[in-house]
């Protein structure tokens, strides 16, 4: 098992860098907040930035698999769910319950 | 002329203590929906962390300190191994670069007070960012963002204690808990596509460039995806600005 202190300094290292990423762009587009080409970025960006965090959740998928069927019924689950209820809450909880259960048992690796 | 109006925005005046409580309890039922997803999410990063050996206290340090969902799940590998700190900070850097463009959109501008923005930049996860950049926000307070935030992390901070906790009661081949992350996503890419429905060619970029970066540099999917988006959007702004000019 890893030693007390490098735990405490990997949590700091990825702290340093994390924060490091998400404040400093702030600095650099306070000048520039005026851009009509911002605001165009700012408005469309979020929709688009959820669909390929969605892609990237799913980019290990082994489709031609058996073990590709867990995650995608999963997918089915949560999708269906949020479009026939809009309960995020339970669009959540539905799809990751039929994922735990396909994955722990019939397609368990 | 008036000069003080156009150098600086009249600041607005610091929120009284009752409006702030206010402000807090909206963002509490704000967050009840997509917000609580975290919590099952933070519960399987407890879980990953007891099963992968480590001590129970890095459930609560992890999602406190570093408190970057998916380069959490990542750092427990790289931790359980004991990858250099260069390694580890490289890591971080490559997982998290996406989130220099949400400084393009997310609201810190009406968040008041240095610490006030610290805490909400450090906090600035992708649920963070999906919520404060969707229409309904557009007339929150810069109080009800900073209250939505941390309660986020309560959220995630408890589910991942809570998961440390029991991890050792869980067997090891229940698995398949982190597919939260995945719901999660999709049912913030359904609302934010709901949301601006007349636009189907930025979900359609989206997805274009995901699948460009995915078949091209595997390993840096996210930053690529990201940047190339970003290009598309430009490039579509630029055409759909000019067409008029030329009519």
């Amino acid at each position: 098992m890893p030693d007390t202190r490098y735990l405490l300094l990997a949590a700091a290292v990825s702290a340093a860098v994390n924060w490091t990423l998400r404040a400093v762009p702030f600095t650099v587009l306070a000048s520039l907040r005026a851009s009509k080409t911002l605001q165009y970025l700012s408005a469309t960006m979020p929709s688009g930035i959820m669909v390929i965090l969605l892609v990237y959740c799913l980019r290990d998928l082994p489709l031609p698999q058996a073990h590709a069927i867990a995650p995608l019924a999963a997918l089915v689950a949560t999708v269906g769910l949020h479009l026939w209820r809009r309960n995020a809450l339970l669009s959540i909880i539905g799809g990751t319950t039929v994922h735990v259960a396909l994955a722990s048992t019939v397609f368990a690796s | 002329m008036l000069p003080v109006a156009v150098s600086d925005p009249p600041r607005p005046a610091p929120t009284p203590p009752v409006r702030r409580r206010t402000e807090a309890l909206a963002a509490l039922k704000d967050s009840a929906s997509v917000g609580l997803g975290l919590l099952p999410l933070g519960l399987a990063l407890g879980v990953v962390i007891t099963h992968a050996g480590l001590p129970r206290w890095c459930a609560p340090l992890f999602a406190a300190v570093v408190y970057a969902g998916s380069f959490e799940f990542l750092l427990v590998g790289l931790t359980v191994a004991a990858a250099p700190l260069a390694t580890v900070a490289l890591t971080g850097f490559m997982v998290n670069a996406r989130h220099v463009f949400y400084a393009l959109s997310f609201p810190l501008h009406r968040v008041q007070g240095r610490l006030g923005k610290a805490y909400s930049t450090f906090a600035l996860t992708d649920e963070a960012y999906a919520m404060t950049t969707g229409g309904q926000a557009r007339s929150w307070s810069g109080a009800r963002i900073l209250s939505l935030q941390a309660i986020l992390q309560v959220y995630w901070v408890g589910g991942a204690t809570v998961g440390a906790l029991l991890g050792s009661l869980i067997p090891d081949r229940v698995t398949g808990l982190d597919f939260a992350m995945t719901a999660l996503f999709a049912v913030l890419a359904l609302d934010a596509v709901a949301e601006r429905r007349g636009d189907l060619p930025t979900p359609v970029l989206a997805l274009l460039s995901a699948l460009a970066a995915r078949a091209v540099l595997p390993g840096q999917m996210l930053p690529v995806a990201f940047a190339l988006f970003t290009v598309a959007l430009l490039v579509r702004h630029l055409a759909t600005r000019k067409r008029p000019s030329h009519a």
